[in-house]
């Protein structure tokens, strides 16, 4: 967690081999993400999922055809299967009868619904989600806080989940990690975050006004800035 | 004055960058035959939306531009009396110069600029990282299947351009202007050489094929992923694609033709 344009995404990115560091490594399972060949990053690919926060699906296919890319471009599964195959994944998202549809009519938080039963066709041993919550209504924000839990204990996941919505996050979480300035500034279960003594992680917890993080962008002074007449026509 | 030097210098370089950025995309394309070769039902997929979805523009200007070509023709050749020559006028023309030439201005207008954009949309909309994520490579998976299915349709659609418009010649010469149906066909046949003319052309329209892809599936994927971004990438693919196109069509008529 931690305040928008704090790196977060980019974070996801680096993990996932889209993005190289300037610095250091990046360890998955136990791999070097960035020293793999092209070949062992997208084997290793093939055991990650990405939920991204525009769900990313492929606008000419159908929800069904979606659900069913990985499948069809991994395996070679017959389609009978693959038929089963992605009707359970589209019940475990509540979408199993929104198959037919195009992505172009469906609203943003079913395409994230969408992309997640993508995201996990595979049965991937992690699963990264990009601001999941973001621009979800009360109620789905509520059942895909929910699933992502009941599908990290069932199947066993590792869910790396980047956000900014606290309770939600703190809701589902084992373990937080507070980003801000490109830093982590704190660690730990959600409970101890909540106690936390820093004021950084105190005011982005409690969501106050006032702290260390500004909500101005680096700026002059308004009153120098009103004045000046640079920039002025 | 320093300032001007330096921003030549960051032009240049970008453009520099931009021109290796384009190179490295190209071999991952061609490299992604390998995995195109099994599956060849993504090329034919893509022969048909971008190929065969050109054919109707690619007829109904065939046809006008022979049909162009017998009235003016006519004019020129009449005046020497020699309008039995017309046939070959317009075959040869068509062949090897109009036929690979417009075909390629016409499929840069229609099919590049449907590639550019709709690659462009996709690294906008991050269906691309998306497919990266997936541990699809959308290079293999997408980019490859359209520029052999631009690389092969060229000289398809040309010949098609070609053919059409020695018919459309032929209705004007013929049934216009009255030239006679025998000295059309048969000087046409005697004139025209199959590795002189046919085979040039046919090498021609490959070339531009090539070109033309690569153009347009460089600026769809090298594209700013905003709106202005695909617009820019777009017109830049007609652009470009043109003026590539009549740069080395001069080239390879010098070489060809020229000696």
């Amino acid at each position: 967690m931690g305040p928008s344009g704090t790196g977060k995404t980019t974070l996801l990115k680096l993990i996932g081999g889209q993005l190289r560091p300037t610095r250091g490594s990046i360890e998955v399972d136990g791999q070097d993400v960035h020293k793999l060949s092209r070949k062992a990053l997208y084997q290793l690919r093939m055991r990650m999922g990405m939920l991204f926060q525009s769900g990313a699906l492929l606008t000419d296919l159908s929800v069904y055809d979606n659900v069913a890319y990985p499948l069809r471009e991994h395996t070679n599964l017959p389609e009978s299967m693959i038929r089963r195959l992605v009707l359970m994944k589209l019940e475990a998202v509540g979408l199993r009868g929104a198959r037919e549809l195009m992505p172009s009519e469906l609203s943003g938080g079913m395409a994230r619904r969408v992309a997640l039963s993508r995201a996990i066709a595979l049965d991937p041993m992690m699963v990264m989600y990009d601001e999941p919550f973001t621009g979800q209504d009360p109620i789905s924000m509520g059942v895909l806080a929910q699933l992502v839990r009941r599908l990290n204990d069932a199947v066993g996941l590792t869910s790396i989940l980047v956000s900014h919505d606290v309770e939600e996050t703190a809701g589902i979480s084992d373990l937080i990690y507070v980003i801000s300035g490109g830093k982590v500034i704190e660690s730990g279960a959600p409970d101890a975050l909540m106690d936390s003594n820093s004021p950084a992680v105190k005011q982005f917890m409690g969501g106050l006004p006032d702290g260390p993080v500004g909500f101005h962008y680096q700026a002059p002074s308004l009153s120098e800035d009103l004045l000046s007449m640079r920039g002025a026509k | 004055m320093l300032d001007i030097f330096a921003r030549f210098g960051r032009v240049g370089l970008a453009a520099l960058e931009r021109l290796g950025r384009g190179h490295l995309l190209l071999l991952q394309i061609l490299l992604g035959l390998t995995s195109l070769l099994p599956r060849p039902k993504l090329l034919a997929a893509q022969i048909h939306s971008i190929g065969v979805r050109t054919t109707t523009i690619i007829v109904v200007s065939g046809l006008f531009v022979g049909m162009v070509l017998g009235l003016q023709g006519y004019y020129v050749l009449s005046q020497f009396g020699a309008e039995d020559s017309l046939g070959v006028m317009v075959a040869a023309s068509l062949v090897r110069e109009l036929g690979p030439v417009v075909t390629a201005l016409l499929f840069a207008g229609r099919a590049g600029s449907a590639l550019t954009a709709e690659i462009g949309l996709m690294k906008a909309t991050e269906q691309l990282s998306g497919l990266e994520m997936m541990a699809v490579d959308p290079i293999r998976r997408i980019l490859s299947p359209r520029f052999y299915a631009g690389f092969i349709s060229m000289p398809l659609l040309a010949a098609m351009f070609s053919a059409i418009g020695v018919i459309g010649g032929y209705f004007v010469s013929v049934g216009l202007l009255g030239v006679d149906d025998g000295a059309f066909w048969s000087q046409m046949q005697a004139k025209i050489d199959w590795s002189e003319d046919v085979l040039n052309g046919v090498i021609k329209s490959f070339v531009f094929g090539f070109v033309c892809a690569w153009i347009a599936l460089f600026q769809g994927y090298d594209t700013i992923p905003t709106s202005a971004g695909v617009s820019q990438s777009t017109t830049r693919t007609v652009v470009h694609s043109a003026l590539a196109v009549l740069v080395l069509d001069f080239v390879l008529t010098a070489l060809m033709f020229g000696g």
